[in-house]
């Protein structure tokens, strides 16, 4: 599609490995991926652990270890995302929200890490965000040490906010997190979003994660197993194209409802669903 | 903080009691009677002088009681006089000792930044050319005996080229009154290279290792996928992060550089504290000797009390830890 901000085709990953001291062997988690994402849309792309979620994030930003090997075709804004562009464009109109707090450098204060790459007013922003993601302005002369896992994540977000951002990749921004700040980051996604920029959110969390999203990408062992609008997701799941969402879709505790039910029912659940908000858990996605 | 310093300082002083202890056993077993060794083909030692030597070393007293007034002597400052220089130790150590701090502390501070830079250059290439030339510089370099490195580069530069002179810390014959800072200068080139060059390759490799984890760790990747230029990712999180182990490491290696200093002066007869501890245990100047090896474990001491405070109480990561 032409108003595609991002397109990834036919994305397949290999690591060139030694194995017995001397042997090389080339490795393949990713095979086959296809995501795309428009301006002003939130697609989350979900799948177990270890399917290959991080690495299709870190391809699109061109942060794969050295020995790592690309195939298919990345496109940003209807052009092919060369290694050079990547450079140039991530941490200003393509920024990553990474998957873990371990991202920040253990020995700077957090305000500065925020501050990086903002330019002359950089003090003045780095407060601004900070408000906005309920962190106390003294907050910025910690060490990330002394700050929670939760106040660390959003540092991470404050990092990610940049004027002129287009699209944001937010690698499970929401695991670990207390229900009232896991709805404060979907409402900050959400937000990013309507702001015109398109967000990929991957998750374990299904749940959650339809609440903001337009549309689910689920990905398996390194395919991409099925792409459908999140409306797709709701009572038996008959509108998803594969058994294998929809068995993932059923899997969850709230759905797990006898298929013949109906009507008033269905409605219902899916009301109480929105409210819970479950994690989905390793263990719902491996069949 | 202060407890983990005066915890150190409790071991030190412990430590020298052990050494001083060791020195005097070692001394009494020692053929080499300090009495003896005081008069030995020295005639013009008048009697009085020789009473008040046996007084400071209480000869005619039991061990332990020799011990305790020698011991007692020295913690009132009283180092007793060189034998060889005859003029009070400490004179002799604080002179030597400023002699030899130039050549040691212009050598440390040219293989710490030497060896930083080049270990930073081999991360940052590593499996490179560059790096497997950096690899081989400092593992031949480690292996080489420091008076051989000494030696040839005495015979290159100061024989053949005849860039440098040949040895001593001044000019032989020029008044002290007389000596410029240049001629200094040029006197403790070749020693303080040869010390910085074998200096080099401990940090280099040290800096490697670190620094490639560092490349390797999550927040590099983060920094990059900000955007930072290779440049600014060794500004803000390459050299915090690998700076203060550098540093620390450096510290901890005054022990090794004394010794090197050692080896180096005698190669150079460089009059430092080093050459100054070998002439006066060749020659059994035991008061001299004794001198230079406490006020020697002090410094060496000192070295790791800043590794330890540095590793310790400066990364913000261990406050209170200590
Ligand atoms: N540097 C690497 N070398 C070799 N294999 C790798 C490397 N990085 C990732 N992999 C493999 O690729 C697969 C996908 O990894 P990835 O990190 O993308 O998973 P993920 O979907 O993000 O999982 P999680 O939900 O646990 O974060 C895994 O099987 C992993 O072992
Ligand atoms: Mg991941």
């Amino acid at each position: 599609m032409s108003d595609a901000l991002l397109q990834v085709e036919h994305l397949s990953i290999g690591f060139s490995q030694y194995f017995k001291g001397t042997k090389k062997r080339v490795i393949h988690p990713i095979s086959d991926l296809n995501v795309e994402i428009r301006e002003g849309e939130i697609v989350a792309v979900v799948g177990s652990s270890g399917s290959g979620k991080s690495l299709l994030a870190h391809a699109v930003l061109g942060i794969l270890p050295g020995n790592a090997v690309c195939g298919g075709n990345i496109a940003y804004r209807g052009e092919p995302l060369t290694e050079e562009r990547k450079a140039r464009l991530r941490g200003r109109e393509i920024s990553f929200i990474p998957q873990s707090v371990n991202y920040l450098d253990p020995l700077m204060r957090v305000g500065k890490q925020v501050r990086i790459g903002l330019g002359a007013d950089a003090p003045s922003v780095q407060q601004a965000l900070f408000q906005r993601y309920g962190l106390k302005a003294s907050d910025g002369r910690l060490f990330p040490y002394e700050l929670s896992g939760g106040m660390l994540r959003r540092v991470l977000f404050a990092t990610s906010v940049r004027e002129g951002v287009r699209l944001v990749i937010a690698d499970e921004p929401t695991p670990g997190i207390h229900p009232e700040a896991l709805a404060e980051i979907l409402k900050q996604l959400k937000q990013l979003a309507s702001e015109g920029a398109g967000v990929m959110l991957i998750t374990h969390d299904l749940m959650s994660a339809l609440e903001i999203a337009d549309r689910v990408a689920v990905i398996e062992e390194g395919r991409t197993v099925e792409i459908s609008e999140a409306a797709a997701f709701e009572g038996a799941g008959r509108q998803l194209r594969t058994e294998f969402t929809r068995r993932l879709w059923r899997a969850l505790p709230d759905n797990d409802f006898d298929l013949e039910l109906q009507g008033k029912e269905e409605v219902r659940i899916a009301a109480d669903r929105r409210k819970s908000g479950l994690l989905l858990s390793k263990g719902a996605l491996d069949f | 903080m202060a407890k983990s310093i005066a915890i150190r300082l409790v071991r030190v002083a412990t430590l020298l009691i052990g050494l001083s202890i060791l020195t005097f056993s070692l001394i009494h077993l020692s053929p080499m009677d300090p009495v003896n060794a005081y008069i030995g083909g020295d005639t013009s030692a008048s009697p009085e002088q020789i009473e008040k030597f046996k007084q400071y070393w209480g000869v005619d007293k039991s061990p332990v009681e020799q011990y305790l007034s020698w011991a007692g002597s020295l913690l009132q400052g009283n180092f007793g006089t060189s034998l060889l220089y005859r003029s009070p130790v400490l004179d002799i150590i604080q002179s030597r000792f400023l002699t030899s701090l130039a050549l040691m502390g212009a050598a440390w501070l040219l293989s710490g930044g030497i060896g930083y830079s080049l270990g930073v250059i081999a991360a940052v290439h590593r499996g490179k050319l560059i790096d497997r030339i950096i690899k081989w510089y400092s593992y031949t370099l480690v292996s080489t005996p420091i008076f051989w490195m000494g030696l040839i580069l005495l015979i290159v530069f100061a024989v053949w080229l005849k860039w440098f002179p040949v040895g001593l810390a001044v000019p032989a014959g020029v008044l002290e009154s007389e000596v410029r800072f240049i001629d200094r200068v040029h006197h403790f080139a070749l020693p303080a290279l040869t010390l910085s060059i074998l200096g080099v390759a401990n940090v280099a490799m040290h800096t490697r290792e670190k620094m490639i984890d560092i490349l390797n760790s999550e927040y590099i990747v983060f920094a990059k996928a900000r955007g930072e230029s290779k440049w600014q990712i060794f500004k803000n999180h390459g050299f915090r992060n690998s700076i203060l182990p550098a540093i620390s490491l450096q510290f901890a290696y005054f022990g090794e550089l004394f010794g090197g200093s050692m080896l180096a002066e005698q190669v150079f007869a460089y009059p430092g504290l080093g050459s100054t501890l070998t002439t006066a245990g060749l020659k059994g100047d035991l008061p001299l000797m004794v001198g230079i090896i406490l006020v020697s474990s002090l410094f060496v001491f000192a070295g790791n009390l800043i590794a330890d405070i540095l590793n310790k109480v400066v990364d913000p990561r261990m406050k209170g830890a200590v």
